[in-house]
């Protein structure tokens, strides 16, 4: 699946089906941190993403004060 | 995952409730738990006339679609800060949505208006850029409400927010700040009030609320925040939050209700202190405001690109 990532911009491919809590963990991510949105919509801790998917990982960490 | 409330699939989970939502009932959750803030906190009168500082950010849209939802009187301030892209972005992103919910935006620009930028004003009065965007933020918000005769100002601050200012001036015991940090500052002394009805909900929730509102908000963050201190704050209380769901809540509405009345003589002293500024009017302890300060400071500067100023701070 591509999956884009933010700040900065940048996508990458990652091989084989898997739940959306083992991408976060693969790719060292903290689920409190992001979502998960594919094709417009949010994807569930324990939804399951394709091979064939655009997935975005979506930051969500402002840093303003 | 399914549903709390309606048992249907979920598609977001909130782990401090121990609960999961599908779309329609994570979008009333949002507006119940605003709802709730703004009684419990007695932050806005149905007849006031709300002014929502807009950055063009998902908090700050989603308080102002929130806050039309649920009826009020409302219209957004964007001020443009001058930092290069991503402002015309933001501001951008602050028009689209206004149109959208055919809603008043009043805009403010800093560099237009006032003769400097936040790279310039930063650099000019010594001060990190963050420092004099939220300065430049305050004063221009207050002015702006008291002169288009708004009775509140409401920002898009979130739990995570408030919780990441609390764990800083906790770890500098900074008591003077520690004693006005409440969701509602009621007029006083020249200022309008100020209200933060996002206090209980995160910044996941709000991305969230966003997203499923289809509401189109500038997703990058500002290149002037990179490495800021805020931002440490809130990765070390997220890595708290993962091993211990409800962790900011319980630190943050802990601190309302069981701490935050012991400052208060602090930032009492600090109000009594306060005269008007000879310069602006603006209310100030000191000579002349911070504000009118910097505007001095960074008049006829020469431009400073936004990639110079960026670094640890």
């Amino acid at each position: 699946m591509k999956v884009l990532l933010r700040n900065p911009r940048r996508e990458i491919e990652v091989s084989g089906a898997m739940q959306v809590s083992t991408l976060l963990a693969r790719l060292d991510i903290n689920r409190e941190s992001v979502l998960v949105i594919r094709d417009g919509t949010l994807v569930a801790g324990d939804g399951w993403l394709g091979e064939g998917d655009d997935v975005e990982i979506r930051p969500v960490i402002s840093g303003g004060s | 995952m399914r549903c709390r409330v309606c048992r249907q699939p979920a598609v977001i989970d909130i782990r401090r409730h121990n609960a999961n939502f599908c779309t329609e009932h994570f979008l009333k959750l949002c507006r119940d738990q605003v709802a709730k803030a703004i009684g419990e906190f007695d932050m806005i009168d149905p007849s006031d006339r709300v002014l929502v500082a807009v950055s063009g950010g998902k908090d700050s849209l989603a308080l102002w679609d929130l806050l039309l939802d649920l009826g009020y009187q409302v219209d957004g301030l964007y001020l443009g800060l001058g930092i290069g892209d991503y402002s015309h972005a933001s501001r951008d992103h602050a028009r689209a949505f206004a149109q959208q919910r055919q809603a008043k935006l009043v805009e403010v620009d800093l560099p237009t208006d006032y003769g400097y930028d936040i790279p310039t004003g930063a650099k000019a009065a010594r001060r990190v850029p963050c420092s004099a965007c939220g300065l430049s933020k305050r004063h221009l918000f207050d002015r702006a409400a008291l002169e288009g005769g708004y009775d509140v100002v409401a920002t898009g601050h979130n739990l995570d927010d408030e919780a990441a200012v609390l764990f800083g001036n906790v770890l500098r015991w900074h008591t003077e700040y520690l004693g006005r940090q409440l969701p509602v500052l009621p007029a006083a002394n020249g200022f309008p009030r100020k209200v933060k009805p996002l206090v209980r909900l995160g910044e996941r929730e709000m991305a969230a609320y966003c997203v499923m509102r289809g509401i189109d908000y500038i997703v990058e963050e500002c290149p002037m925040a990179v490495g800021n201190k805020h931002l440490g704050y809130k990765d070390a209380l997220n890595a708290i939050e993962v091993t211990s769901p409800g962790s900011k809540h319980d630190f943050y509405f802990g601190f309302l209700s069981r701490a935050a009345e012991r400052f208060r003589s602090q930032a009492t002293a600090e109000q009594a202190e306060l005269h008007p500024c000879p310069s602006c009017g603006a209310p100030t302890t000191a000579d002349t405001c911070a504000f009118c300060r910097l505007v001095v400071r960074a008049g006829g500067q020469a431009p400073v690109p936004v990639q110079l100023s960026t670094g640890p701070r």
